[in-house]
């Protein structure tokens, strides 16, 4: 059976893939294209460690098909990082010790710029409500919280 | 197994004929978040999957005349970006934003919840208390159904083969009325109504309900438009007496099925504290 054709832009990049219909952007992501940044903790919807944009919009990328992708603009963690300058973000974890095993984290940071794109100085509620969708098992949430909320204090003080 | 075929048309009409065609199951294709789920668990297995994001009657919302159209595939993120549309529905967005996490708001649709069927759909009893009515488009052109009458167990609609929601119409307000959607979840966040209800009533000048919809989730197979819990409101001015004969009616409409997250007497319960509290929250937006 014939494969699917898709092109579509990754990370500013243009891209060309086959994919079965089945396949999900998860599996495109990782397995065609070796961006393996974005992880699979639950393919179902519930844990966010598969985060990424799509046009402009936070999706659970095991939620999307890999064919959708067709045209469209794809933004992934590996995109995060301006070459070796870590994004604010990314250097806050670090810092706060916001991982442990990691897995989660790709998944945060990617629900968390977009976060602070749309809001620039949100809440700790804010925060909490808009990374409920994320799911961390080794951290606890609250230096991922605070990681967040450090970033946005800093980009409002300089 | 033949192989899953995908297409994206971009009109109505093409998408119909797609629908229509499929020898075998076809499945129309909004946000993804229900039907990617039951494609990987083999709850489903179509040969063939609709987009109907590329369609623009899909994804987009217009209003004409105070009557709001609303592309049945458009996210829910965007929806609640509408300030106008959040201003004049206040219970039908906050009833479709409490659908999953910010990453499942981003793709997740009114026309997705509702074709879904399942019975604690969040935005249904809100759409239904908004007397919201379905386009629908099939290979014999468009008719329109009350959203009420789209589910008829979990997972069945009355759609017929070819059939598919093109938008969700929701009519012009009279003035002084207010519609809200309250839902119990054991957690604050990603979990699926124990008990939801949806109200949306108007008020004369004198503070009196003239009209009134009432509908309950999550307490049968599908959502309820529960006449006599309105009847309790109506003629009255919202007060304590109307609020408990809204209560024992909604708690009679009820006929749950016992399960982990709530027995058959806590969500009839609930279902009255629950309607109370939406009705004051809906009088309240009516009278400002
Ligand atoms: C993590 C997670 C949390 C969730 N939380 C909630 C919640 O709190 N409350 C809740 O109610 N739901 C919840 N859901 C379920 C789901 O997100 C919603 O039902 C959503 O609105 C479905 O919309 P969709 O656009 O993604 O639909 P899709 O998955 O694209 O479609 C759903 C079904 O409807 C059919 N369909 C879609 N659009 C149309 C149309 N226009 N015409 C005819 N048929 C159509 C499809 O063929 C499919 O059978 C959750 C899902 C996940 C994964
Ligand atoms: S892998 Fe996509 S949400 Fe868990
Ligand atoms: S660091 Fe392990 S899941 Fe979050």
């Amino acid at each position: 059976m014939a494969k699917n054709h898709v092109t579509t832009t990754i990370n500013g990049e243009p891209v060309e893939f086959l994919c079965e219909t089945q396949e999900t952007l998860l599996d495109v992501l990782r397995d065609e294209l070796q961006l393996t940044g974005s992880k699979e903790g639950c393919a179902s919807g519930d844990c966010g460690a598969c985060s990424v944009m799509v046009d402009g919009r936070l999706v659970c990328s095991c939620l999307v098909m890999g064919v959708e992708a067709e045209g469209s603009t794809v933004e992934t963690i590996e995109g995060m990082a301006d070459g070796e300058n870590l994004h604010p973000l990314q250097q806050k974890f670090l810092e706060n010790a916001a991982l442990q095993c990691g897995i989660c984290t790709p998944g945060f940071l990617i629900a968390a710029k977009a976060l602070l794109e749309k809001n620039p100085d949100p809440t700790e509620t804010e925060v909490r409500y808009w990374l409920a969708g994320n799911l961390c098992r080794c951290t606890g949430y609250d230096k991922i919280i605070r990681s967040v909320l450090d970033v946005a204090a800093e980009a409002k003080g300089a | 197994m033949s192989a899953l075929q995908y297409k994206a048309p971009t009109s109505v009409d093409e998408a119909a004929a797609l629908l229509a065609g499929a020898s075998g199951e076809a499945r129309v294709l909004a946000g993804g978040t229900d039907l990617l789920v039951q494609l990987r668990a083999a709850m489903i297995a179509p040969e063939l999957v609709v987009d109907i994001k590329h369609i623009p009657e899909l994804t987009s919302v217009s209003v004409e005349d105070g009557v709001y159209s609303i592309g049945a595939a458009t996210p829910s993120a965007e929806l609640h970006e509408n300030a106008d549309l959040f201003a004049m529905w206040p219970g039908v967005i906050e009833a479709m934003d409490l659908v999953g996490s910010t990453q499942i708001q981003g793709r997740a649709s009114l026309g997705g919840n509702l074709c879904n069927a399942s019975p604690a759909a969040d935005s249904v009893p809100a759409m239904i208390a908004a007397n919201a009515v379905c386009v629908v488009a099939g290979p014999n052109g468009t008719r329109e159904v009350a959203v009420e009458d789209i589910a008829t167990g979990p997972g069945q609609t009355s759609l017929a083969k070819g059939e598919f929601v093109v938008t969700i119409r929701l009519p012009k307000q009279a003035p002084r009325t207010g519609d809200a959607y309250l839902r119990f979840i054991p957690r604050t966040e990603m979990d699926i109504a124990v008990v939801g209800v949806g109200i949306c009533l108007t008020l004369d000048d004198g503070g009196v309900c003239t009209d009134a919809r009432v509908s309950l989730g999550a307490v049968a197979a599908r959502a309820l438009l529960v006449k006599e819990a309105a009847d309790a409101l109506i003629g009255t001015k919202v007060d304590d007496a109307a609020m408990a004969n809204l209560d024992a009616a909604a708690q009679a409409a009820c006929s749950p099925i016992n399960d982990k997250r709530g027995t058959i007497e806590f969500r009839t319960k609930v279902a009255g504290v629950l309607a109370r509290r939406t009705a004051a929250i809906a009088l309240d937006r009516a009278r400002s």
